[in-house]
């Protein structure tokens, strides 16, 4: 499958990544290059087989409705490049 | 069938509706996060909210458990397998840059909703489906000029979307069918319907069309947090696109907000080209299945719920469905209503609860939890207008004390004298005395006055404080009157 560069410049629009014209030929190969090599895997036949079958026969994992998390504000904001009286700070994103 | 009068003749409006009704639970629904409303910004988060690199999401089998309650509640088919999925779209809210929400194979399918309706009349809207989702953080936008604060505590609590067929057609459809689920969703446990806190909102969508035409396009009004704003929008929204299509345009479907302060629904552009969400399986997540026997258990502890419970008020007590509706719109009005007609007039009952009690209330700004007159001593009232103790006059001055005083009636009614005069001498000496004082109103009355009854009646009373027994009043002054 190849992509055409129209169809690379709404990915990278969707992803949020800047991508200048001049490059949008480049990756239009690059990505179709990756997904030729995926398209591989449609030659095994999985007619009969669900998505998301493991190969390991496992359930879901649960947990019980316990609060055993949180009440790390520090560590959780450590990363962010703002904050402020304990929020995260981004530029406004109101209309 | 309600139209809207346009300028070339009737229109209808399709409405459907979206509601997110955040579970009640202790923790999140992929995390150990607490849930609890009204934290410190940022202190209920864990790294699995917070979307740190590596961090895996277990699901809360609690939530799993309200998901299939709701959909029980709403006579629904539960889905033994489901899949959750990933919803891209960024914002500054959603730290994963996904919403792990479910797409296809939803955890509930197709259910209903009996809406009732103010003139008591019933209509059956039908429920598309109910899948569980988070929830995103909060944007704060108002705290800095050129800044947004994100609060990520709601990140990750567990959500039902719950989504309606297009089968509404007026506001006050959409406007009921809001109040019933949430009369239901209270019923059950599975989410507290608080909409002033969030933790139910209404995404409304509009269309409008000529009567048996197809459906026309809609718009999306997004998060709407009031029963009365949900009516409100649709009105406005309905009355603009009739407008736009009168006058030769088109309808955009398009995603819009409704303006609190200027009462309009306008255009969210910025939404506009984000409805690419690329949902796929989450690979963290396998497939939701459940056991037959557990839902079923799950099904035996449901309570009665409000449709039964009209039913039973209606067939047991012979209540009018308007009665019946305004008692069982909420568990803990039914469970007082129940406790005062307990070996009562249940009429009666649901007269003093749906008028005086409800009244006082209403007044005071106070739910029902919190009445001053408990169900025992309004009932004792009640039994004290049984024995003739007081007349229904009195009574409604007895409730106002105990409405302020929280005292039970009978202690009122001694403590105050209010006690009905039953003593037939009492009465006739101040007949007597009444009729003395008016002989000239006496005489118009034996010459064919005949409305003038009510005036000795009214005397009488007043010079007994209203004490008087009304029966014995008006035997005694019919048989005095006409000797």
């Amino acid at each position: 499958m190849s992509l055409d560069k129209a169809t690379v410049a709404k990915i990278a629009h969707l992803a949020r990544i800047k991508v200048p014209d001049d490059e949008l030929d480049h990756l239009a190969g690059e990505l179709s290059q990756i997904l030729t090599f995926v398209e591989q895997l449609g030659e095994v036949n999985t007619q009969d087989v669900p998505p998301m079958t493991s190969v390991a026969a496992q359930t879901l994992r649960r947990r019980k409705d316990e609060v055993t998390d949180g009440g790390y504000r520090d560590a959780v904001l450590s990363n962010g490049p703002e904050t402020a009286e304990g929020f995260y700070v981004v530029p406004k994103v109101v209309e | 069938m309600s139209y809207i009068q346009g300028e070339t003749g009737d229109w209808e409006i399709v409405i459907g509706l979206e509601v997110h009704a955040q579970v009640i639970s202790n923790a999140k629904l992929f995390s150990g996060a607490a849930t609890a409303f009204g934290a410190e910004p940022n202190s209920q988060v864990s790294f699995v909210d917070a979307a740190f690199p590596g961090m895996l999401p277990v699901i809360n089998e609690h939530c799993i458990e309200q998901a299939v309650r709701t959909g029980l509640g709403l006579k629904a088919q539960i889905n033994l397998h489901s899949v959750f999925d990933r919803k891209n779209y960024f914002y500054a809210d959603l730290p994963q840059g996904y919403q792990i929400s479910q797409f296809q194979q939803p955890i509930v399918g197709k259910g209903e909703i009996v809406l009732d309706l103010p003139d008591g009349s019933s209509r059956t809207v039908g429920v598309t489906r109910l899948h569980l989702e988070q929830d995103a953080g909060k944007s704060l936008h108002d705290q800095h000029p050129a800044k947004t604060y994100i609060d990520l505590n709601r990140s990750g609590v567990a959500l039902m979307e719950i989504v309606s067929e297009p089968d509404m057609r007026t506001a006050e459809e959409a406007g009921a069918y809001v109040r019933k689920l949430r009369s239901i969703l209270r019923y059950l446990g599975t989410c507290d319907g608080n909409m002033e806190e969030g933790s139910m909102r209404c995404d409304v969508n509009v269309s409008v069309r000529k009567p048996g035409a197809p459906f026309g396009t809609r718009c999306e009004i997004k998060n709407v947090n009031s029963i009365r704003f949900v009516m409100q929008a649709i009105e406005y929204e309905a009355r603009r696109q009739i407008e736009i299509i009168e006058e030769g345009g088109k309808i955009d479907q398009e995603t819009r907000l409704w303006d609190t302060t200027k009462f309009v629904t306008r255009s969210m552009r910025s939404k506009e080209e984000a409805h690419d969400y690329r949902y796929f399986p989450d690979p963290d997540l396998l497939p939701l299945e459940l056991d037959p026997e557990w839902v079923e258990a799950i099904k035996s502890t449901l309570p009665e719920l409000p449709d039964d419970k009209k039913a039973r008020f209606i067939g047991e007590y012979k209540l009018s469905p308007y009665d019946a509706n305004v008692l069982v719109s909420e568990k803990a009005r039914a469970d007082f209503f129940e406790t005062v007609a307990k070996g009562r007039d249940p009429k009666l009952a649901a007269n003093w609860v749906t008028g005086e009690l409800f009244g006082y209330l209403n007044k005071a700004g106070k739910e029902i939890e919190e009445s001053p007159v408990s169900a025992e001593n309004l009932g004792g009232l009640i039994d004290l207008i049984a024995d003739n103790t007081i007349s229904g006059r009195i009574a409604k001055e007895v409730f106002e004390a105990m409405f302020e005083t929280g005292e039970k009636a009978a202690d009122i009614v001694e403590k105050k004298g209010l006690r009905q005069v039953t003593d037939t001498g009492a009465i006739e000496a101040s007949i007597d005395s009444v009729l003395a004082a008016n002989a000239d109103k006496v005489a118009e009355f034996r010459s064919g006055k005949d409305k003038l009854f009510g005036f000795f009646v009214g005397q009488v009373m007043k010079a007994t404080q209203g004490k008087a027994n009304p029966a014995l009043v008006n035997e005694i002054l019919t048989a005095k009157l006409k000797g």
